[in-house]
């Protein structure tokens, strides 16, 4: 009996979470799209997200690039298949290297700097106070990062592609000895456009994600210093896990062929 | 004379968990009147306040503004509700990622969409109330001292004029000289802006000197409402042990031994 009623809870405690999460989700998504729209503090977002993160992400890129060109060089030698690097580099940067890598570098940066300033503020009661101020905390805290999310994640994996890239040719043609002339064509012979767009979309989808589970953690953090740090390490655990499924989740939309 | 009370509580509950924090309290405060509560530490005052604001959900009972319904109500009403509230938080809760300025005029800017350079005019008038100077209005408030940061918080609840304003202790972490200009303060608001206003506070002297009438909150009811005048003549053991701050006497410290 009393098993029964501990199973009872735990599935009664996952429910109201789910719902608790899917309301905030919805809540956050219908202040993104209605006005007022502040765009001051998307701007800050932006800035916040966009630009101080390209330091990470570029380093991130360039070394994934480098070592991608490196590994396939040494694999492919296998099957004396070494013309196909340049390729290899480019598609894995693009489809997958590029916004995977992004994505997490941004969750463990953006991700737990969201959670622990809404955090703090809920704890601390400003959310509170911006309530009473008439202000409503959806629109001016969660909205403008979930836009500057979708927003920002793109420009950012496009500037690791082109980073990512060039790492690449660099190892392959400084290192590895091939033509810059003929890497650099094989680069784009086979490139088509989807591959990049592909690669940006997930990232808008990454960015949202990122968002959301700083925003959330944050927001529904209590208990203080202590539940701060919790809210933290949950947003970048569960951003960087939910970026992974849905990773793949868009991969077999995009070339289920 | 008006024909509502500006707030009216009837038979409102609160607990948290098995605890009850609020048990059957039924209160009406008139427009344009001081009142103030006093009661023992964690007896849930701050509670009633949040309660009245909607930032936490009464268990039972109902809370009228202006004689409408204000429980349960949804996001927009209820941020038209708050319009009409300025709330003086217990731990300042200022944003800490606004300047003091800025904080200040909040209510203006966002809630009243005043243009900026407008909005920071009033705040520094409001600031100069209060007793601090222009020197600090571009400082962020994690640079202030505590007392500072409550005069601020003083500052930002009465900017957009309000017609009900909640202080809760105002003066608490005030020198005695600061603490009395404050009360003269929530005394003008009151006497000249015509504002109706609710304090907490645990200084005897500041109760006095704003409140025109007075309530005891005491094991989640209260037990003694009236004027302040007649609080030394009040009949009641427990008001008497309170405000003369008495060891000995009814209410029993819960002191392990
Ligand atoms: N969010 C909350 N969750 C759980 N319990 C709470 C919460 N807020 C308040 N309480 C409990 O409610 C009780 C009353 O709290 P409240 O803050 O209203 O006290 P108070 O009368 O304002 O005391 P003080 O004079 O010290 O400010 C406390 O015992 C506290 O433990
Ligand atoms: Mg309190």
């Amino acid at each position: 009996m009393t098993l029964l009623a501990a199973v009872g809870r735990v599935f009664l405690a996952f429910l109201e979470r789910t719902g608790r999460f899917t309301i905030f989700t919805l809540t956050a998504l219908s202040h993104c799209v209605r006005p007022p729209v502040y765009g001051r503090l998307i701007g800050r977002q932006m800035i916040e997200i966009g630009y101080f993160s390209l330091p990470v992400v570029g380093l991130t890129a360039i070394f994934t690039g480098m070592v991608l060109a490196l590994q396939s060089h040494t694999g492919f030698a296998r099957f004396s298949a070494e013309g196909a690097v340049a390729t290899v580099v480019v598609l894995s940067v693009t489809r997958e290297l590029g916004p995977v890598m992004a994505g997490l570098m941004v969750a463990g940066r953006i991700g737990a700097a969201m959670a622990a300033e809404i955090g703090t503020m809920q704890v601390t009661e400003q959310v509170d106070a911006l309530v009473t101020l008439s202000t409503n905390p959806f629109k001016y805290l969660v909205a403008p990062r979930i836009i500057a999310g979708l927003l920002m994640l793109p420009c950012l994996v496009l500037v690791a592609d082109i980073i990512g890239v060039f790492g690449g040719f660099v190892v392959g043609a400084y290192q590895l000895g091939y033509n810059p002339a003929t890497y650099l064509h094989s680069t784009w012979e086979f490139l088509k456009p989807i591959d990049v767009v592909s690669g940006l979309v997930k990232a808008s989808v990454f960015g949202f994600i990122i968002s959301l589970m700083g925003c959330y953690n944050g927001y529904y953090s209590k208990g203080g210093a202590q539940g701060v740090g919790q809210a933290t390490t949950n947003a970048v655990v569960s951003a960087s896990i939910l970026i992974l499924t849905t990773n793949y989740m868009l991969t077999a939309l995009f070339f289920n062929k | 004379m008006t024909a509502h009370p500006k707030i009216q509580l009837v038979d409102v509950h609160k607990s948290f968990g098995p605890k009850r924090v609020l048990d059957g309290v039924t209160l009406d405060i008139a427009a344009g009147e001081s009142f103030v509560v006093i009661g023992g530490s964690g007896t849930g005052k701050s509670v009633m306040l949040k309660c009245i604001l909607g930032l936490m959900r009464p268990d039972q009972g109902s809370i009228l503004v202006d004689g409408e319904e204000t429980v349960g109500l949804g996001a927009r009403a209820r941020e038209r509700i708050l319009g009409k509230f300025g709330m003086l938080f217990q731990g300042a809760a200022l944003f800490d990622s606004l300047t003091v300025w800025e904080n200040v005029a909040f209510g203006l800017i966002q809630g009243r969409r005043m243009d900026r350079r407008k909005a920071r005019e009033a705040a520094m008038e409001r600031l100069f109330q209060v007793g601090l100077g222009a020197d600090i209005a571009n400082l962020s408030p994690a640079e202030l001292s505590g007392g500072m940061q409550k005069r601020v918080a003083l500052a930002r609840a009465i900017a957009s004029q309000p017609e009900i304003i909640f202080f809760d202790e105002p003066t608490t972490g005030l020198d005695p000289i600061m603490a009395d200009v404050i009360n003269d303060l929530i005394v003008k608001c009151v006497k000249e802006v015509g504002a109706t206003a609710v304090s907490i506070t645990h200084d005897m002297h500041s109760a006095r000197k704003i409140g025109d009438r007075l309530a005891m909150l005491y094991h989640g009811k209260l037990i003694w409402v009236g004027r302040t005048a007649d609080i030394d003549r009040s009949g009641n053991d427990y008001v008497d042990q309170f405000i003369h701050g008495r060891a000995e006497g009814p209410i029993k410290m819960e002191l392990r031994r």
